[in-house]
């Protein structure tokens, strides 16, 4: 006797929804191309900054805030230092610290909703109520109180901004997960025997794998965001060279009453294009993975309908 | 569910998040190694009278236990401890802090708010129009730069022209209520402008994405095929339906709003809770550290709820 199984005969709708298909899509878009150009020369430029700085990061070659010439692109700061070397080594670090708080947010975030959503039940109350009051809390004031705590240094910084960042993830992920725990496919599999493990490492996970890094792209700009805030506000070591703490000097330092705004637009410039370029990349994956955004019946240049695959028990 | 039921669980997950504060606060500051500990007696320069009885308040030498309780009932009675910079009680100076927040919080976050609605909707409903790229680049960038930033440019550009730090003119004497008004007014310009434009931003772009969603509704397309007007489609079909999504926004950016403001009241030295926050944290002045972190949470806790309330009144759906 041959068992035949729900839609096996049909094509998967869901395998458009692969990983390389969606990026493929995304990476046709100029904003995406725009993003991923951005991020990847900043990238490039932090790891050989150490041999492309044009002077010591650490002693002063000029005067105290000298404007900008030929020899210091970006001037100087109040020690003498060339914010041109400084900007490239802050970056460095700010993007380490970034990507590393990152991890370790989306890590504990996609842990929390694949788990919360795969499993349900207690598992998910129990995750979904300590998911909410960490959303509740606010948690720049948390990450002051703790790095007071703690005292200043850049691990501390990593950990905190890492431990108290994941919240919006785990709820994203976990939205997504609870909808694919009941597509046939995942049914499928577990009627034929598979292990939790093998269904959450074979199935979920590279479904969820474009919102993951879309989600990922996203974060690092609030990572880098509460970086340059905690240093702003002298919580992060203060011997530690980011952009943050470029600024912090910058401000503490006078660098606002004597108009030496080359101290300070370097660096500013700088977390903003590299926070833009994440952000177009990340917008336009999260944008190609929802297809109801494709369609406006208020476009001016005429309507079309919106496709089927958005719709009921498909919907996205 | 009920509505009534709804309201209550509300209710009470709000109460619930506020005594886990108040028990992680305890943990921070008086459980943890390295901490400042049960220290909150030791202000500099007080009286003996004054050390005996904050010792006696929060029993500080009964075990931990005892301690807690002891903290949970003086903190509900409004008793946060001595600060170490000034020897006031905790609790006057946050609410004077509070009371210097307020208005220009509130000023920034509605202009904010108005700002993004508008963008928001005006970028949806020409989307893919030179307007649209325009007005979401803009939005983009803003949201981009880092508050600091944007207030010392501020600074920099407006330092003549427009008062830079603190509430009042120092120099302004006797002036009468309305002049003084006036000062405070022109103070709040540049901190007030700092806020607006960093958070602005984030507001379109979500509200630009949720007019985007009903938009492709099939209600619109009927409502459109029925002949209803243009303006009256947009205001009272597709952006009464994307409330929803607004209303969350607004209360998850409040954690931005109590971050731009610390920062803000930073750069502009302007007294309030954000920077009484900043120079507890510079002068380790911990009981003031603990009471703002905890009259923050319970602010942004009741914003929380008030958002929830708010969206229950928009969507009575709602179950969860």
């Amino acid at each position: 006797m041959t068992l035949s199984l729900p839609g096996a005969a049909t094509p998967e709708a869901e395998t458009r929804l692969g990983f390389w298909p969606v990026l493929n899509d995304v990476l046709h878009q100029p904003a995406a191309l725009a993003g991923l150009a951005i991020v990847t020369v900043f990238v490039l430029l932090g790891i050989i900054s150490p041999l492309i700085e044009p002077y010591s990061v650490r002693e002063a070659t000029c005067a105290v805030f000298e404007p900008p010439s030929w020899q210091h692109w970006f001037g100087c700061d109040d020690g003498g230092i060339d914010v041109f070397s400084l900007v490239l080594r802050g970056g460095r670090i700010s993007m380490i610290v970034g990507a590393t708080a990152t991890l370790i947010a989306i890590g504990i975030g996609a842990t929390v909703g694949i788990l919360s959503g795969y499993f349900g039940g207690w598992v998910d109350t129990v995750l979904m109520r300590i998911t909410d009051y960490f959303l509740v809390i606010p948690q720049i004031v948390l990450m002051i109180v703790i790095a007071a705590v703690w005292g200043p240094s850049l691990s501390h910084v990593i950990i905190v901004i890492g431990a108290l960042m994941w919240t919006s993830t785990a709820r994203l992920i976990r939205a997504q997960v609870k909808s694919l725990r009941e597509r046939v496919y995942v049914k499928r599999v577990e009627a034929l025997g598979a292990s939790h493990l093998h269904i959450i490492i074979r199935h979920i996970l590279p479904q969820i794998g474009p919102l993951l890094v879309a989600n990922t792209v996203l974060a690092i700009t609030v990572a880098i965001f509460n970086e340059t805030a905690l240093a702003f506000l002298g919580l992060s070591d203060p011997t530690a060279i980011t952009w943050g703490t470029i600024m912090e000097h910058a401000f503490d330092r006078a660098a606002v009453s004597s108009g030496a705004w080359w101290a300070i637009v370097p660096a500013g410039v700088a977390v903003a294009v590299l926070i833009m370029g994440c952000y177009m990349l990340g917008r336009s994956i999260e944008d190609g993975l929802n297809p109801r955004l494709k369609v406006s019946y208020l476009s001016l240049h005429g309507w079309k309908l919106r496709p089927l695959v958005g719709r009921g028990p498909d919907a996205i | 569910m009920r509505g009534s039921a709804f309201i209550w669980k509300r209710i009470v997950f709000a109460v619930v998040t506020v005594f886990v504060a108040l028990t992680l606060n305890f943990i921070l500051f008086r459980v943890l190694p390295g901490g400042p500990v049960s220290q909150i007696s030791r202000v500099p320069n007080a009286s003996p009278a004054l050390k005996q009885a904050l010792t006696a308040q929060f029993g500080l030498d009964k075990p931990l236990w005892e301690q807690y309780l002891l903290y949970l009932q003086q903190t509900l009675q409004g008793n946060f401890g001595v600060s170490y910079m000034n020897r006031q009680p905790v609790f006057d100076n946050l609410v004077e802090a509070f009371g210097n927040t307020i208005p220009m919080v509130a000023t920034g976050t509605i202009l904010a708010l108005t700002l993004g609605v508008v963008v928001g909707v005006i970028s949806a409903v020409r989307r893919g129009s030179m307007t649209d790229h325009l007005s979401t680049n803009i939005a983009v960038l803003f949201y981009a730069f880092p508050t600091q930033f944007l207030g010392m440019m501020l600074l920099i550009i407006f330092a003549g022209a427009l008062p830079s730090a603190g509430m009042n003119d120092p120099f302004a004497m006797g002036g009468s209520g309305w002049d003084s008004f006036l000062d405070t007014l022109k103070h709040m310009i540049l901190p007030v402008t700092t806020l607006a434009l960093t958070l602005y931003a984030e507001n379109a772009l979500i509200v630009r994405s949720a007019m985007l969603e009903t938009l492709g509704e099939d209600y619109i397309l009927t409502a459109k095929a029925k002949g209803v007007p243009r303006r009256r489609l947009i205001r009272a079909h597709a952006l009464r339906n994307a409330m929803l999504p607004i209303v969350t926004m607004v209360a998850m950016s409040l954690g931005a709003v109590v971050t731009g403001s610390i920062i803000i009241e930073v750069i502009f030295s302007w007294p309030g809770i954000g920077r009484a926050l900043y120079t507890a944290v510079l002068k380790r002045d911990y009981p003031m550290l603990q009471g703002g972190f905890l009259a923050i949470t319970v602010v942004v806790i009741t914003f929380n709820l008030i958002a929830d309330l708010i969206y229950y009144k928009l969507d009575p759906r709602i179950t969860t």
